[in-house]
């Protein structure tokens, strides 16, 4: 039986008992534990240093982590190396707080960039990109609201918009889940909601299980199906709403109840 | 008051510790430099004394010779292209070496150790000993002139190319790895943006400079006007002298301005 889109197909993805220890010993992640569906757009909150961006950078290799593994579809992605990985991180995209764009280039040529691991080397390292590529490309970017900004250099876009060429590039990928760490940091609000809008639509329309980390804690109640909070490196919250309860958000904020609305 | 604050005292005495020693530094550092002086035998009064003798000389040096333009004019060229063709082959051995000479994405330890020394050594022996090497085995020529400024010319641009990919942004190398693209890939598109308008600045300043040298190696025998210039120095023509002079001023400020165009192209 094939699994179909819909947003209940549970353990698409699966994080177990994943564990990170830095080098100077300090415990980013304690034992984190939990699953992800077809389509589910989660949010996960906490304050900065809670180890959400560790926890992201986790599950697709980007750290290593010390103990733990992820699961996409039944398949594990940890403790790969060279091949393996690559095919595993294909199925993972990842979207940068910094965008993280090749500046120099325009915004189609890094929506290609995308799909470099479906391309031979060779014709991929002489820039000979088909027609049916940038094809699939320009509609990536259609599809965030960038189709005119094609041919711009990266560099000259909004932050916004870059962030905008950014999904357009995890979308060309063809993931199967979407990590976004800290998505929206460095936007103003108005550019945030359009970033947010186009990583909903990921998780709506595609069917792709976007996981996002954010500190404030209003964004999420508007975005998300889901709302996981951590603190202190172990996840204490996990409910089916983006919408959280004035006692939990002061139990994951502490104090710092400013932080959660900045 | 003052006797529960005892660390306070013992704050200071550390600062004036460090401030003497930075001023016993400092003074060493100075002394130094007026030794150099007297060791260079630095003297206003001999330059004074000199200054008839260079009036003389230059006024030997008008009318600039016009017989000699049309071999000059060879002589220049054939500059030029040394220049430009060892700086090329410089460039082309310095981009391989300084991808395993840069910390960041040098495939092994031991390879950046070795491409490191290499581009040191190369740029420890002078290009004038390199020429004077090359010229005994090739022969006189532009030949061993223009392998001279190719070899001495890694030294800086392999250094320089490395130190560049050295500081390119990580993140849009991690971006380009967290698709999944081949280390090749990544290399291609996530390096080698970043690092391009900075290698062509960097491979024309080399060119530019590489003229210059040029024409020091044709002091010993490596082809292009260096070669005219000792002769005519040598048989006191200090006419011909000065049109070798012009055409060295015009030929640097071509390379100028081919340079400068080039660079607006691509950054």
């Amino acid at each position: 039986m094939t699994k179909t889109a819909g947003a209940n197909v549970k353990d698409y993805v699966e994080v177990s008992g994943l564990s990170k220890v830095y080098p100077n010993g300090t415990r980013a992640l304690s034992d984190v534990s939990f699953a992800l569906g077809h389509g589910e757009f989660a949010v996960i909150v906490g304050r900065s240093g809670a180890g959400k961006s560790t926890l992201l950078r986790c599950m697709n290799s980007l750290t290593e982590p010390t103990a733990g593994e992820v699961k996409i579809e039944g398949r594990c992605v940890t403790g790969l190396a060279g091949k393996e990985l690559r095919a595993a991180r294909k199925d993972m995209g990842f979207i940068f707080q910094q965008f993280n764009l090749v500046r120099r280039i325009s915004a189609l040529d890094n929506v290609l960039c995308g799909m470099l691991a479906n391309m031979p080397n060779a014709r991929s390292i002489l820039r000979r990109f088909t027609r049916e590529e940038k094809l699939s490309a320009l509609d990536c970017l259609e599809k965030v609201g960038l189709g005119d900004k094609a041919h711009q250099r990266a560099d000259t876009l909004s932050g916004g918009q870059q962030q905008r060429v950014a999904i357009a590039r995890v979308l060309a990928q063809r993931p199967k889940v979407v990590l976004a760490d800290e998505p929206v940091a460095s936007l103003d609000p108005e550019s945030a909601r359009t970033v947010m809008d186009a990583l909903r639509y990921l998780a709506t329309e595609e069917g792709i299980a976007v996981f996002c980390n954010l500190h404030q804690v209003n964004l999420a109640g508007r975005y998300a199906d889901r709302t996981l909070g951590m603190r202190e490196g172990r996840l204490v919250l996990d409910r089916k709403s983006g919408r959280m309860e004035h006692g939990e958000v002061r139990e994951l904020y502490g104090g710092e109840m400013e932080e959660a609305f900045a | 008051m003052s006797t529960n604050t005892p660390t306070v005292p013992k704050e200071t005495k550390e600062r004036a510790l460090a401030r003497a020693i930075r001023f016993i530094g400092l003074l060493l550092v100075l002394a130094f430099f007026m030794w150099s002086f007297a060791a260079v035998e630095f003297s206003p009064a001999e330059f004074a004394r000199g200054i008839p003798d260079l009036v003389g000389l230059l006024a030997d040096m008008f009318p600039p010779a016009v017989e000699n333009i049309p071999e000059v004019a060879v002589a220049s060229l054939q500059t030029l292209q040394m220049a430009l063709v060892g700086t090329a082959l410089a460039a082309l051995m310095s981009v391989p070496l300084a991808f395993l000479a840069a910390k960041n994405v040098t495939p092994s330890r031991i390879l950046y150790q070795i491409t490191r020394a290499f581009i040191v050594f190369t740029r420890a022996v002078p290009d004038l000993v390199f020429a004077l090497v090359f010229v005994a085995a090739v022969g006189l020529g532009p030949f061993p002139g223009t392998l001279a400024l190719a070899i001495h010319s890694i030294g800086m641009l392999g250094k320089l190319y490395a130190e560049t990919i050295e500081e390119i942004d990580e993140g849009q190398v991690e971006a380009l790895r967290s698709t999944g693209a081949h280390p090749l890939q990544v290399l291609r598109y996530g390096v080698v943006p970043q690092v391009l308008p900075s290698f062509v600045g960097l491979t024309l300043y080399r060119w530019d400079i590489n003229i210059r040298s040029s024409v020091v190696l044709g002091l010993v025998g490596a082809g292009g006007i260096g070669f005219l210039l000792t002769g005519a120095m040598r048989l006191f023509k200090y006419q011909e002298v000065l049109t070798i002079l012009i055409c060295i001023f015009i030929i640097v400020l071509i390379v100028e301005q081919t340079s400068s165009y080039i660079r607006e192209r691509f950054i």
